[in-house]
C-alpha cells in the first residue's frame, strides 16, 4: 500500500444516527441540545445509595417517533441476551446511519468495499458485573456461552457487519474517552488510503452500573456536589465544577470516498478534512498540565487539513467538568489560536448530556456537523461564573447563531491519549 | 403432552423467539428452529436450570430435537 504512494482521497459524512441522555434521532437530539435542555437525572436502574455520585446522563426510554428508545422496535428479543448494552446502543445508532445515508448495498464488491469500525471505551461492564456474581456464587460453570461475545469491545462492529453483510474492514477503537475521534479518524483514514470505499464509525458506551460508576467514583472522577441538582451537575469552566456526569449512548457515522457518494447522488453532511492525535506519556488518568498533548493533536489536525488556526470558527471542547482538564484544554487552545481566538467559539456540549466516554467523540462529531449545518453554536450550558476569563466565546448558556464553515472536535482519554477531528462544510 | 413437554417447549419459544407451532417434537434446533451451536449450548443450559437436571457434554451433543431433550430429561427424572 504505502510501496504504492497512492494519493489519499477525500472523505465525506453522508449518514449520521444518535442515541444520547437527549434522546434519539439527529433532528431530534440537535434541536434539544441547541435550546438548551439537559439530558442529566438520577440514576433509576439500580441503588445508588452507597455511591457518591447519584445521576448521570440516561438515554430514555420510549417510542421512537417519541424519540425515545424501546429496544424491541429495533432489536429481536433473542438477540437482545448475546450483547451488552453498549452493543445495543450502537446497533440503534448504526442502523439509524445507515438507513439516513442510502448506503444498503447488495452487491458483493459493494459489501467488500463496506466497512465498520465502532469502538467503545470500557465494552460490555454491566454484563461482566452481572457473569461475575456466578462467579462469587461458586456457579462458574452457569456462565451464558453468549458472555464473552457479549462484552467483547469489537462486538459492536461484529454485530453491525454481520446484520448488514458489511464485508469490509472490520475494526475498533478502545482508547477510553478518546474513542471516538480515534474511530472517526482512523476510519476515514482507511477510505483516504483506499482500503474502504465506505465505512460505519464510531463510539458507544453503557457504563452507568454499580463497577462504572463506583470504579470512576474511586478514581474521584464524577461529579458528587450536585446530586440533588442533576441538570447542575456538567458545569464545564465553571467555578463550581466537581468532576463529570457520566453518560450513555452511542453516535455512528456513515463515511464516504467523496466521489463514490457523488456518483450515487448521496446527500452530503460535510467533508472530513484534517485529524490528529497524540499522547502525554505523563500520568494515567491526569492530562498533563501544560497541555502540550491536546495542543499537538490539534496541532497536528490542523497540519494534515492544510489549514490555519483563523480558518477555524468553532471547537467542540472536551471539556468534561473536571476541576484540572477544563483549564487545561483552555490553556492549549488559547496558544494553539493566539490572537484568531477572538474569533472563535467554543463550547462544550457535555454540560447537556454529561460524558459518553467512549461514545462522546462520535456524539459530539456530530454535534459540530450540526453546527456548521445550521451555522449555530450549541450551548455550555451552567457556566455561570467560569474559574477563568478568556477571550474565546464559551458560548455560556445559550445556542449562538453564528458562521461555521469549519469545525474542530476534541477527545482526550485516560492513559494520556489525545485526538482531533476537523469537519467542514460539504463541497 | 407430559408437563415436561410444555415445560421444554416454552424454554424453546422464550430462548430462541420461535413461534409455538413451530416447536414440534421432531423439529431440530438447529435446522428447524434457527439456533446456533452457541444458542444450544444455552438451551442446555436453561433445562438444566428449569429441571434441576445435569447433561453432560456427550449427552447434550446427541440433543438435537425437542423430542431428544424431553426424552433425556424425562429419563433423568425418572431415574433419580
Amino acid at each position: 500500500m504505502f510501496a504504492q504512494g497512492l494519493a489519499p482521497r477525500r472523505v465525506v459524512v453522508t449518514g449520521m444516527g444518535i442515541v444520547s441522555p437527549l434522546g434519539l434521532g439527529v433532528d431530534h437530539v440537535w434541536k434539544r441540545l441547541v435550546a438548551g435542555e439537559s439530558g442529566i437525572g438520577p440514576i433509576t436502574h439500580f441503588d445508588v445509595k452507597d455511591l457518591p455520585a447519584k445521576i448521570a446522563g440516561q438515554v430514555p426510554e420510549g417510542k421512537k417517533d417519541e424519540g425515545g428508545l424501546d429496544l424491541g422496535e429495533w432489536i429481536p428479543v433473542k438477540d437482545q441476551k448475546k450483547m451488552d448494552r453498549f452493543i445495543q446502543l450502537a446497533w440503534v445508532a448504526a442502523e439509524e446511519a445507515i438507513q439516513d445515508s442510502g448506503w444498503m448495498p447488495e452487491d458483493e464488491p459493494s459489501r467488500i468495499a463496506t466497512g465498520v469500525m465502532i469502538g467503545s471505551g470500557i465494552g460490555g461492564l454491566e454484563t461482566i458485573q452481572e457473569a461475575s456474581t456466578l462467579v462469587a456464587a461458586g456457579r462458574t460453570r452457569r456462565l451464558s456461552p453468549f458472555f464473552i461475545p457479549s462484552a467483547l469491545v469489537n462486538l459492536a462492529s461484529g454485530q453491525v457487519s454481520i446484520k448488514y453483510g458489511f464485508k469490509g474492514p472490520n475494526h475498533s477503537a478502545v482508547t477510553a474517552c478518546a474513542t471516538g475521534v480515534h474511530a472517526i479518524g482512523d476510519a476515514a483514514r482507511l477510505i483516504a488510503l483506499s482500503d474502504a470505499d465506505v465505512m460505519v464509525a464510531g463510539g458507544a458506551e453503557a457504563a452507568i452500573c454499580e463497577l462504572g460508576i463506583g470504579g470512576f467514583c474511586a478514581a474521584r472522577a464524577l461529579s458528587t456536589a450536585f446530586n440533588d441538582d442533576p441538570a447542575a451537575a456538567s458545569r464545564p469552566w465553571d467555578k463550581d465544577r466537581d468532576g463529570f456526569v457520566m453518560g450513555e449512548g452511542a453516535g455512528v457515522l456513515v463515511l464516504e470516498e467523496l466521489e463514490h457518494a457523488k456518483a450515487r447522488g448521496a446527500k452530503i453532511y460535510a467533508e472530513v478534512v484534517g485529524y490528529g492525535i497524540s499522547g502525554d506519556a505523563h500520568h494515567i488518568t491526569s492530562p498533563a498540565e501544560d497541555g502540550d498533548g491536546g495542543f499537538r493533536a490539534m496541532q497536528s489536525a490542523l497540519r494534515s487539513a492544510g489549514l490555519a488556526p483563523g480558518d477555524i470558527q468553532y471547537v467542540n471542547a472536551h471539556g468534561t467538568s473536571t476541576p484540572m482538564g477544563d483549564d487545561i484544554e483552555l490553556s492549549a487552545v488559547e496558544r494553539l489560536f493566539g490572537e484568531d481566538g477572538k474569533t472563535i467559539a467554543m463550547s462544550s456540549t457535555k454540560s447537556a448530556v454529561g460524558h459518553l466516554l467512549g461514545a462522546a467523540g462520535a456524539v459530539e462529531a456530530i454535534f459540530s456537523i450540526q453546527a456548521i449545518r445550521d451555522n449555530v453554536a450549541p450551548p455550555t450550558l451552567n457556566l455561570d461564573s467560569p474559574s477563568r476569563e478568556t477571550v474565546i466565546d464559551r458560548v455560556a448558556k445559550e445556542a449562538q447563531q453564528r458562521p461555521i464553515e469549519v469545525a474542530l472536535s476534541n477527545s482526550f482519554g485516560f492513559g494520556g491519549t489525545n485526538a482531533s477531528v476537523i469537519f467542514r462544510q460539504a463541497p | 403432552m407430559s408437563e415436561t413437554a410444555e415445560k421444554v417447549k416454552k424454554i424453546v419459544v422464550e430462548h430462541l423467539g420461535v413461534e409455538e407451532a413451530k416447536v414440534t417434537p421432531e423439529a431440530s434446533f438447529i435446522d428447524d428452529l434457527g439456533a446456533d451451536s452457541l444458542d444450544t449450548v444455552e438451551l442446555v443450559m436453561a433445562f438444566e436450570e428449569a429441571f434441576g437436571v445435569e447433561i453432560p457434554d456427550d449427552a447434550a451433543e446427541k440433543i438435537q430435537t425437542v423430542k431428544d431433550a424431553i426424552d433425556f430429561i424425562e429419563k433423568s427424572q425418572a431415574s433419580a
